[in-house]
């Protein structure tokens, strides 16, 4: 009846469990420290921990750390503790150790979570590989892998260099909007009169202290979204290094990937190690080089996640080619949503580049009267033209 | 305390918390650990602030964070005023310097603002730091300062240690990205809209008078709506404001006047683009499978 694991006698004890368990869980990507499984042994002796539904919660609640994490961490809680019934019903070639098969991927081969991948993988591919000997790791399967196309071929840290240094200069054009207001500053240009007097009172009206103000910098974000679709795969290796750079250079930029779904690879791109980043992305992109469904792409991401976090500074920037198997005007909904929020709206054609190019895509013509700017972009160095651009469009 | 009792008693004073919310808050609690509560507006994550200190019998401290908001408005500040009539005060009365500034620079002159005020009460209170996404970063590393340390260094008089550790609970509505510094401190949990049951006993809890038919097709009506593309998806508290709207209006049955209930809608929908997209009919057809 009981799914929970059976863990081998020579087992040292509930600790190493807990252990193993935050090592299971930072391999697959969360980010946790020594201090977190102090806290997890402290927080499983003050549930009811043989009840496993009571210590999935207390688990959850001190090792997870945004809505991401606590989607994902369900199914990483029951391939560590919960992975009896799943692994019994696989052919054991040593039965004297039925769960040190380490690769539990029954899930994969019965192709239950097809629709979820990218959700519980290992980050790492060669680490994948190397690391069959632990107890309930999940990782991807060898029939998924074929289906993958792994971006890490596409994209080379030079490419990755150069874009941060590109995204760079963009990001500044883009930030370097001042406000006319002034506000209180250490070191600003102007005195801040009303501040000095009030704070001459604190020294018998003697101002003692000068204060000063300057105008900020109302910093701009850049949200990127990024077609990998079939038609776009030519120009995936400049956009995925651009993406890379752009997220790498700016800390408040934020960038998606869409085809048929939209994933949102902010995270994954923050990574500090540029190829490994790269490497968590193509496993979130699963369906690379697949159909295109920009507008239902769009649309979701007008719904969901542009809700919080697009505003009046924000900038998008879609890089695309507008051919799309969806109703155009869906494209024209999503955009018109999108403007409402007050954002500037630039749309990257990699095919505008070509001579005699029009927009005659249903989608792209259904686009077009929403946008701030339309501009071609198929190589780094087109990208590079843009950074020129944005003062322009600043002024917008 | 186990989880339970302590849902038990969150119930007791109106408010139906999930299973992982209870065990969240039950760990924050036995833990001393800040909890970190995100999730869309209008789930009832302020609201289980104010239920805990009831729950507690003790003082809520709420900070309501806001872009550009600084230490002086959420620790100290000096009271200027009063110690500049003091010092005029003691002028008159030929008191001498030294001891006119030792004064003025005491405790009596400091204006405690919540973070000072929550390490320093005699019982621990709630401490209830709202929407710390709105608060600017440098804030954020202000406040992981004395959430690690409890204490408040004073430039004039020194450092106050806290008295008695305060129960902190964060609210986030993610619109932008906290620190991961600030969310390995925290314990976290997502709080999702609540599912049929939970609703309607947090209906019941809140309004008991309504009848049960009216209670079951109000928590229908509400979650099918909240399955409808809206801009601005109605909350707990919306559903709880067109429960009291119907039962003003001494409404028995959702579906038997479409006109009413239309009327009654601009409880739940906040946004012109909604309201002109759930018309009378749409509003009609979702009662109706409400029911």
């Amino acid at each position: 009846m009981s799914r929970v694991t059976k863990f081998a006698a020579r087992d040292p004890g509930p600790s190493a469990r807990v252990a193993g368990f935050i090592a299971h869980l930072r391999e697959n990507g969360l980010r946790l420290g020594v201090a977190e499984a102090d806290i997890a042994m402290a927080a499983l002796v003050e549930v009811d921990a043989i009840r496993p539904d009571d210590s999935r919660r207390a688990l959850r609640a001190v090792c997870t750390g945004c809505k991401e994490e606590a989607e994902r961490f369900d199914d990483l809680f029951d391939s560590f503790w919960m992975d009896m019934g799943r692994v019994r019903r696989k052919v054991m070639p040593t039965p004297s150790s039925p769960i040190n098969d380490g690769v539990h991927s029954s899930r994969d081969a019965e192709g239950e979570d097809a629709g979820t991948s990218g959700s519980v993988v290992e980050p790492d591919a060669e680490g994948a590989e190397a690391d069959s000997d632990g107890t309930g790791k999940l990782v991807a399967t060898k029939q998924r892998n074929l289906n993958r196309r792994d971006l890490r071929d596409l994209v080379r840290p030079e490419d990755i260099a150069k874009a941060e240094e590109v995204a760079r200069r963009m990001g500044a054009a883009l930030r370097d909007t001042r406000s006319r207001r002034r506000i209180a500053a250490q070191r600003g240009d102007r005195l801040h009169f009303r501040k000095t007097i009030r704070q001459s009172l604190a020294t018998g009206g003697e101002p003692l202290r000068l204060l000063r103000k300057k105008r900020p910098d109302r910093t701009r974000k850049i949200v990127a979204l990024c077609d990998v679709s079939g038609s776009m795969s030519v120009y995936a290796k400049v956009f995925l290094a651009f993406l890379a750079g752009l997220l790498r250079a700016d800390n408040a930029a934020d960038a998606y990937l869409f085809h048929t779904r939209l994933v949102r690879i902010t995270e994954a791109l923050r990574d500090k190690d540029a190829m490994r980043s790269i490497g968590r992305m193509s496993l979130m992109a699963d369906g690379f080089g697949g159909g295109s469904k920009i507008g239902p792409s769009l649309m979701r991401f007008a719904d969901t996640y542009a809700k919080r976090f697009v505003d009046g500074r924000s900038v998008v920037l879609i890089l695309s080619d507008g051919y799309d198997t969806a109703p155009p005007e869906l494209i024209a909904a999503a955009l018109q949503k999108l403007r409402k929020r007050g954002c500037k709206l630039i749309w990257l054609n990699p095919l505008k580049g070509w001579a005699d190019y029009a927009p005659v895509a249903k989608g792209m013509a259904a686009a077009l009267p929403y946008l701030d700017a339309f501009k071609p972009a198929n190589t780094l160095a087109d990208l590079a033209d843009l950074a020129a651009l944005e003062q322009e469009l600043t002024t917008l | 305390m186990t989880w339970t009792d302590l849902k038990f008693a969150l119930a007791g004073e109106g408010y139906v918390a999930s299973d992982d919310l209870a065990v969240a808050l039950q760990l924050a609690l036995s833990l001393g650990r800040p909890l970190l509560l995100e999730g869309a507006a209008g789930v009832g994550k302020t609201e289980i602030a104010r239920t805990l200190s009831v729950v507690n019998n003790t003082r809520l401290l709420r900070l309501q964070c806001y872009e550009g908001l600084d230490a002086a408005q959420a620790i100290y500040e000096w009271n200027y005023q009063r110690q500049l009539l003091t010092i005029r005060a003691a002028a008159e009365g030929g008191e001498t310097g030294k001891a006119v500034e030792d004064r003025i620079f005491s405790r009596d002159f400091l204006l405690e603002r919540p973070l000072l005020a929550a390490i320093t009460q005699e019982k621990a209170p709630v401490l209830l730091i709202d929407e710390i996404d709105r608060a600017d970063e440098e804030f954020e590393a202000y406040l992981l300062e004395i959430l690690s340390d409890f204490q408040v260094s004073i430039p004039e008089l020194g450092t106050i240690k806290a008295v008695t550790q305060p129960i902190v609970i964060l609210t986030s509505n993610g619109t932008r990205d906290l620190s991961d510094a600030l969310r390995r401190r925290c314990l976290y949990t997502y709080v999702e809209y609540p599912d049929r049951t939970t609703e309607l006993a947090i209906l019941k809890a809140r309004c008991p008078d309504v009848e049960a038919r009216l209670a079951d097709q109000i928590v229908g009506f509400v979650q099918k709506l909240r399955e409808e593309e809206l801009e601005k998806t109605p909350g707990v508290a919306e559903m709880l404001d067109f429960a009291a709207a119907l039962m003003g209006l001494g409404i028995a049955d959702l579906t038997e006047d479409p006109a009413v209930l239309q009327s009654t809608l601009t409880t739940l929908l906040k946004t012109q683009v909604d309201q002109a997209q759930i018309t009378s009919e749409v509003a009609g057809r979702i009662a109706g499978k409400a029911a």
